[in-house]
C-alpha cells in the first residue's frame, strides 16, 4: 500500500508491504542507512528514531503506522555542515567506539536536551537505559550529553 | 531477521469504524495500538492475524482524568503519559512506581496502558496494578458497551474477556479517601520482565484497613491476585506484624516456576518479600507520609 510521510522535513511517498518495519524503510528504501538495525527485539535501541517528536523503537513499528506522520533520523542533526551539539559532544568526549549504538543514542539524548537542557548525570542513565553500547561502558555517553548540555550551540565550538 | 508474515492493514478513524472492521472482518483480525506486544508475537508468529486494525489515530481513548469518583484511563494512553500525568501519581502513586519500571523510557513513548493489559502476558506489571487497585475494564462492541472488574477481565495467560469483535476503550479505578499504594519490582536488567513483582493498595480508617487490594506479577497468582493475604488484611489493624504475616501468605498463595529468571523458590520469596515492602510503603503513603 503507498504510504507518505514526511522524513526529514521533506516528503516522501513509497509502496510498501504492511508488513515492513519502519527501521527497515527507512534504511532499505529511502537509504537513510544513518538508522542502525540491531536486535529486532526491542531491547538495544540502535534503531530509534524521532516519530512525531518522540525517539521510538523503529524495528517495532510498522512503516504503514507512520504514515502520515513527522520521521526524524539521525541525518537530520547536522545543518548545513554544523554538527548538533550532541554530535560534538560524542566528538569531544569520545562517546562512540564502534559506532554501532550512536544514531540511536544521539537521537534519544537530542530529545532529553530540547526537554531538559540541563540533565543531572541520572537523568542522561535513565533517559538511555533502554540502549544498548558494548563498547564504552556508558561513561563516555554520558560526558558526551553532558558536554552537550554545557555547549548548546556548537557554531561557538566550530569557530 | 525478523519480520512479520504478511498481513494486511487498515486504519481506524473513530472507536466505531474499528469496531465495524473487527466486525466485517472477524476473528482473524487484531488492533493494534504501540505493537510492542503484538508485533514481537508476529515475528516470531506465535501470532498470526490476517489483518491489523491501527488505533493509533482514535485521540477520545488518549485521556487521564478523574471523573464521577473515578481514575479513568483511556486504553490508548502511552506509558510515558500515565507516568508523567500528575492526576494519576496524585490518586494513585502505584502507577508512577510501576511505569517507572515498565520497559524503558523509549518502549514507554508509544506503548499503550490498553495493549499492556490486553497482552495479559502473566508477568506484565499493570494487570498486577490494577488487580490491586480494584479496578475495572470498559470494553465496546458495536452492540454497546460493558464494564467488567479486573478480576473477569483476566481469564487466563494471554487471554482476557475482550472478545473478537470488542475493544478495550478505558480503564477505571476507583478513588476513596485515605488510601495509599506502592508498586515492587526485581528484575534482571532495565527492560525484562519482572523476576516478581509485588502492587500493594490500602485503604486506613485510622488504623483499620478498610480495604485493601495486593496485587502480584510474574507468580501465577490467581487473577494477578494474593486473595489469602488480603482477606488477612482486611477490617484489622495495620500494622507491621499484620504486613509480615499477610506478606507470609502472599507467598504460600503463588505457584512460581523455575526459568530462566531465577528458580521457584526465590521467587517464592521475592513474592513474600516484595509483598511486603509494597504494604509498608502504600500503609506510610496512607498516612501522609512518604516513603
Amino acid at each position: 500500500m503507498q504510504v507518505t510521510m514526511t522524513v526529514n522535513g521533506e516528503e516522501v511517498t513509497r509502496d510498501v508491504e504492511p508488513r515492513l518495519l519502519l527501521v527497515h524503510f527507512v534504511r532499505d528504501h529511502l537509504g537513510l542507512t544513518g538508522t542502525h538495525w540491531g536486535c529486532d527485539t526491542s531491547n538495544c535501541g540502535t534503531c530509534v528514531l524521532w516519530m512525531d517528536g518522540e525517539p521510538i523503537k523503529s524495528c517495532t513499528v510498522l512503516a504503514v503506522m507512520a504514515n502520515g506522520r513527522s520521521i526524524r533520523t539521525v541525518e537530520d542533526l547536522e545543518r548545513d555542515g554544523v554538527l548538533d551539539p550532541v554530535q560534538q559532544g560524542f566528538v569531544e568526549e569520545h562517546g562512540l567506539q564502534c559506532g554501532f549504538c550512536t544514531p540511536g543514542m544521539m537521537m534519544t539524548a537530542r530529545r532529553l536536551l530540547d526537554r531538559h537542557p540541563d540533565p543531572s548525570e541520572a537523568e542522561i542513565r535513565e533517559a538511555i537505559c533502554g540502549q544498548i553500547c558494548r563498547c564504552t561502558g556508558y561513561e563516555n555517553i554520558v560526558r558526551a550529553i553532558r558536554w552537550a548540555a554545557e555547549h548548546p550551540s556548537t557554531a561557538e565550538v566550530n569557530a | 531477521m525478523q519480520v512479520p508474515a504478511p498481513v494486511e492493514y487498515e486504519r481506524a478513524t473513530s472507536v466505531e469504524h474499528a469496531l465495524d472492521l473487527l466486525e466485517r472482518h472477524g476473528p482473524e483480525a487484531r488492533l493494534i495500538a504501540g505493537g510492542h506486544s503484538l508485533l514481537p508475537m508476529m515475528k516470531l508468529r506465535l501470532a498470526r492475524p490476517e489483518i491489523l486494525i491501527d488505533i493509533n489515530d482514535l485521540t477520545g481513548l488518549f485521556d487521564v482524568r478523574v471523573e464521577a469518583g473515578e481514575l479513568r484511563i483511556g486504553a490508548m494512553t502511552r506509558h510515558r503519559e500515565l507516568l508523567e500525568s500528575a492526576t494519576a501519581g496524585e490518586q494513585f502513586a502505584i502507577l508512577h512506581d510501576a511505569e517507572r519500571v515498565i520497559a524503558d523510557p523509549i518502549v514507554r513513548n508509544w506503548g499503550t496502558i490498553g495493549g499492556s493489559i490486553c497482552q495479559a502476558d502473566p508477568s506484565e506489571d499493570l494487570s498486577a496494578v490494577f488487580a490491586a487497585l480494584r479496578a475495572s475494564a470498559v470494553i465496546r462492541s458495536t452492540s454497546g458497551e460493558r464494564v467488567v472488574a479486573m478480576d473477569d477481565f483476566h481469564l487466563g495467560p494471554y487471554t482476557t474477556a475482550v472478545g473478537p469483535a470488542e475493544m478495550l476503550t478505558e480503564v477505571r479505578v476507583p478513588i476513596r479517601a485515605g488510601s495509599g499504594s506502592a508498586y515492587e519490582k526485581v528484575e534482571r536488567r532495565i527492560g525484562d520482565w519482572a523476576i516478581v513483582a509485588a502492587g500493594a493498595y490500602l485503604c486506613l480508617d485510622g488504623s483499620r484497613v478498610t480495604d485493601v487490594g495486593i496485587g502480584l506479577a510474574a507468580v501465577r497468582a490467581e487473577h494477578f491476585r494474593a486473595g489469602a493475604a488480603e482477606d488477612a488484611l482486611r477490617g484489622g489493624d495495620a500494622t507491621d506484624e499484620a504486613f509480615v504475616s499477610a506478606a507470609r501468605l502472599a507467598a504460600e498463595g503463588c505457584e512460581p516456576v523455575s526459568d530462566q529468571r531465577g528458580p521457584a523458590d526465590y521467587k517464592r520469596h521475592l513474592a513474600g518479600e516484595l509483598t511486603l515492602r509494597a504494604l509498608r510503603r502504600a500503609a506510610a503513603r496512607a498516612r501522609g507520609q512518604e516513603a
